[in-house]
């Protein structure tokens, strides 16, 4: 099969394109998620002023010769292991449970979470063709209304477990998702209106707010990371990412302390590394939607971008891919800073009571919104107006 | 009882979002995250003992190989859980060290029973018991947990004190025997 045949096939078969992509979206994501479990052990244990995991090891990885000890060293085969021993446990089903919800539930938990990721930009292509599998214009607002459906997981799994400890959890869960779902809209929509430029498609997708931010692609002068130009939007949509991670402080569907294991107490074996792995999966949606709406996504920044591309573009054969590659490595590296924070906060800070999570969310975040919002909405109104 | 009340001031507004007392702890955080790690890697890095560590224990022997227990029983007198039995015996008179008179046919300590209080080493007259270094211990079975006489001087070995005491009483005894001659 020569070449254009290939090209042609690929084209007759777009479906097919799109399921290795979202193949691969996934298996990186869910790669991800197991990093995730490693630099939680590791950064807790640097915090802690221990070493964390540096033994495991198998006999096949460890019979590499100097990557193979080194792996195990840095303990990231002990990833592997938490993987496996979760596959392999035993997985009862306690007698009490209301059982066809209890086996949805881990489903409903991770199911969102891997359909939030087809719509993820993470880079663009030479010609301005954005790297995501799915480009709508609707784009985070699709993007918000799955990923809160992760949340009926959390709910079913209370439901279905049949006792009371799961059940706060899950009740805690859905008032928390609510609460700060509303501060979440809210402080977004000022980016929104910083986008909405004429020119723009729509102010809605993902990839115009990231090319807002870079002077080459938006043509504005002082181009500006949204979390220079719109910082309360930035600090509002930070603390609602955690809330709606349900990372601590505001881990309220577990707040193992009080209710044994929250949500997910009934659980066990795999069903319980679902519900685990949506968790780190949500995690990695919401540091990659706080890069693309307020760091810039993948651009290095405002203004060296397009120093950058003249000097990139001098060299004709990889020319734009290589900005391709550089901006998807800026965009992970971003990312990866991010999930590196949201841990480093949850070994910093204890968890709030629950009364304080819903007077946070209610009345101190959701004003403060709305007067972001209002803010913002005069200064672009006065702005158009001259 | 006399209670002073401190008044509690009010929070300023900066104190009240919360966020100054949150990058504090941030801050805090990564010094530590920074900070070499205080674990010690067990059984590739081993603790250093102090002196005076009541592990093991043992049994030795002086610098000419000559077992220093005179069977004299008193650790297992004084043994708070009975975990020493001792079974004394004879030197045999052709031995070098006949003088000595006697020493243990068999020593055991039942290491299950031991709870290294150190008061056998503490009676010792002979400086011939002592609780080593040895702090891990681990064993397949019961029987494997009583150590024998054969044990304990492996796990002992030489004790380099240079006293000889039963080496002198010999030479004393001998030279006031040569001075009655004359």
């Amino acid at each position: 099969m020569n070449r254009t045949a290939i090209t042609e096939f690929l084209a007759q078969n777009e479906l097919l394109l799109r399921a290795v992509g979202a193949i691969a979206i996934m298996s990186v994501v869910l790669g991800m998620a197991n990093l995730c479990v490693w630099l939680e052990r590791k950064v807790s244990a640097w915090i802690q002023g221990r070493v964390g995991p540096n033994r495991t090891n198998t006999p096949l990885i460890a019979w590499i010769p100097v990557v193979g000890p080194l792996l195990g060293k840095l303990g990231l085969v002990q990833a592997a292991a938490d993987g496996g021993k979760l596959l392999f446990k035993e997985d009862p089903v306690p007698g009490h449970v209301n059982k066809p919800y209890y086996y949805l539930a881990p489903v409903c938990a991770l199911a969102p979470a891997l359909v939030v990721l087809v719509m993820l930009p993470f880079g663009m292509l030479p010609g301005g063709t954005p790297l995501t599998l799915c480009h709508v214009d609707t784009g985070f607002l699709f993007m918000f209304a799955v990923s809160s459906l992760g949340v009926y997981g959390i709910t079913l799994a209370g439901w279905a477990a049949n006792s009371k400890y799961p059940f706060l959890g899950a009740v805690r869960g859905a008032a928390q998702l609510i609460s700060y779902e509303l501060a979440l809209g809210l402080s977004i929509i000022p980016v929104v209106l910083a986008t909405a430029a004429p020119g723009v498609e729509s102010p809605l997708n993902l990839t115009a707010i990231v090319l807002n931010q870079s002077e080459v692609a938006s043509g504005m002068v002082p181009a500006m990371w949204h979390i220079i130009s719109h910082p309360l939007s930035a600090l509002i949509f930070l603390v609602a990412i955690f809330a709606e991670t349900n990372r601590h402080p505001f881990d309220m569907p577990e707040s193992e302390t009080d209710l044994v294991g929250g949500f997910h107490t009934e659980y066990g074996s795999f069903k319980f590394g679902l519900f685990f792995v949506a968790e780190y999966g949500h995690m990695v949606i919401g540091s990659a939607l706080f890069t693309l709406f307020f760091l810039g996504g993948w651009s290095l920044s405002p203004v060296a971008d397009a120093k950058l591309m003249e000097l990139l573009s001098l060299n004709t054969l990889f020319g734009g891919y290589a900005l391709t590659v550089l901006g998807l490595g800026v965009f992970l590296a971003k990312l990866a800073s991010l999930i590196f924070f949201f841990m480093w906060v949850r070994w910093t800070l204890p968890r709030f009571r629950y009364d304080q999570v819903m007077d946070i969310g209610w009345r101190k975040l959701l004003p403060l919104a709305i007067a972001n919002l209002i803010f913002y909405v005069v200064f672009y109104g006065v702005k158009a107006g001259h | 009882m006399a209670v002073k009340v401190i008044e509690q001031k009010p929070l300023t507004i900066l104190e009240r979002t919360y966020l100054p007392q949150i990058v504090g702890g941030l801050k805090i955080t990564a010094r530590n995250m920074l900070k070499p790690s205080v674990t010690l890697q067990y059984p590739d890095e081993r603790p250093v003992i102090p002196a005076g560590y009541r592990g093991v224990p043992v049994l030795v022997k002086d610098p000419h190989g000559r077992e220093k227990c005179v069977s004299c029983q008193l650790c297992e007198f004084v043994c708070p859980p009975k975990a020493i039995r001792i079974t004394p015996g004879e030197i045999a008179a052709d031995s070098p060290n006949a003088h000595v008179e006697k020493a243990p046919k068999e020593f055991e300590i039942n290491m299950l029973r031991c709870i290294y209080c150190g008061l056998c080493q503490e009676v010792c007259p002979e400086e011939a018991i002592w609780l080593q270094n040895n702090y891990s211990l681990a064993g397949f079975s019961r029987e494997q947990l009583v150590h024998n006489k054969a044990r304990l001087y492996e796990l002992g070995g030489t004790l380099p004190d240079s006293h000889y005491k039963w080496d002198k009483k010999k030479a004393d005894a001998e030279a006031a025997e040569h001075e009655g001659h004359h």
